[in-house]
C-alpha cells in the first residue's frame, strides 16, 4: 500500500492493518477538507505531491514513530481533487496504552505537515482559486522553511 | 567557479506547484561546473527562465528526495527539486 492515495482513505482498513490482540490504544486522526478558510467560502482542495519524495518521507515519519515508541502506524494522504467532508489525510496508531499512542499519533501528523511535499490549491465558492502557503502569514519575505 | 579543467555536471531540476506555475516550466535539465551547489543551480535556472526571478532567494529544495542547504554541493544525476511552503494535511 502506498502512502499517497488518488482514492477516498479507508480508515477502518487502515485501522485493521495496525490492530492486534495486544494493542489496548487506538489513537486516530483524520484531517478533513473544511468549507472555509482565512474568511473566504471553499469548495473544493486540489492536493499534488512530489511522489517519489513524498513517499520516502512518510516511510521515514513512520519508522521514527515506531521507534520511538512502542506503536504501530497507519498513515495516508489523498491527492487529487477533493471535496468539502473528504478526508485528506488519516494517521491512525495502536498501542498497548492509551499514552503513547496519543504522542506518536500527534507526531505522526505534525511531521507530515513539515516534511512531507504535498501542495493544495483551494477553489473558492466565487471561482477563484489559490495555492495554500501556510508560510505566507508568518513572514512573507522567507518561504524557506515549512 | 571554472570549469575548465573540471567535467561538467548534469542535473535534473524539478518544479512543484505554484514554483512551476510561476515559472512556467516542471522539470529541466541543467548542466553545471563541478563542485556546483544549489544556489549555483538556482542561478542557472534564474538565467535560463527570467519568470524565475520572483522564486524566494532560498527556497526550500530536496536533493534526491532530502532536504538540502542552499550551500550544498549537488552531483552528477542528482534530482534537485524545488519546493513550495509545504501544505499537507
Amino acid at each position: 500500500m502506498t502512502f499517497l492515495t488518488e482514492a477516498a482513505i479507508d480508515a477502518a482498513r487502515l485501522a485493521a492493518m495496525v490492530a492486534g490482540p495486544g494493542r489496548g490504544a487506538q489513537v486516530s486522526f483524520v484531517g478533513t477538507v473544511r468549507n472555509h478558510q482565512a474568511g473566504r467560502q471553499v469548495r473544493e482542495l486540489h492536493y499534488t505531491a512530489y511522489g517519489p519524495m513524498a513517499e520516502a518521507q512518510c516511510v521515514a515519519i513512520v519508522a521514527e514513530a515506531e521507534n520511538r515508541w512502542p506503536v504501530s502506524v497507519a498513515l495516508q494522504h489523498r491527492v487529487g481533487t477533493l471535496t468539502i467532508g473528504d478526508a485528506a489525510v488519516v494517521v491512525v496508531v495502536t498501542g498497548d496504552h492509551r499514552e503513547e499512542a496519543f504522542a506518536a499519533c500527534r507526531f505522526v501528523i505534525e511531521e507530515v505537515k513539515h516534511r512531507v511535499p504535498i501542495w493544495k490549491r483551494e477553489r473558492y465558492a466565487d471561482g477563484t482559486e489559490a495555492w495554500v502557503d501556510p508560510t505566507a502569514a508568518l513572514d512573507p519575505a522567507e518561504t524557506g522553511s515549512p | 567557479m571554472t570549469i575548465d579543467h573540471v567535467r561538467p555536471i548534469h542535473i535534473r531540476l524539478l518544479l512543484f506547484a505554484r514554483y512551476a506555475e510561476v515559472v512556467g516550466v516542471e522539470a529541466c535539465d541543467l548542466v553545471l561546473s563541478a563542485s556546483a551547489t544549489v544556489a549555483d543551480a538556482l542561478a542557472e535556472l534564474r538565467l535560463r527562465y527570467p519568470a524565475a526571478d520572483i522564486l524566494p532567494t532560498r527556497p526550500l529544495c530536496a536533493r534526491n528526495h532530502s532536504q538540502v542547504a542552499m550551500e550544498d554541493e549537488v552531483r552528477d544525476g542528482d534530482e534537485l527539486a524545488l519546493l513550495p511552503p509545504l501544505a499537507g494535511g
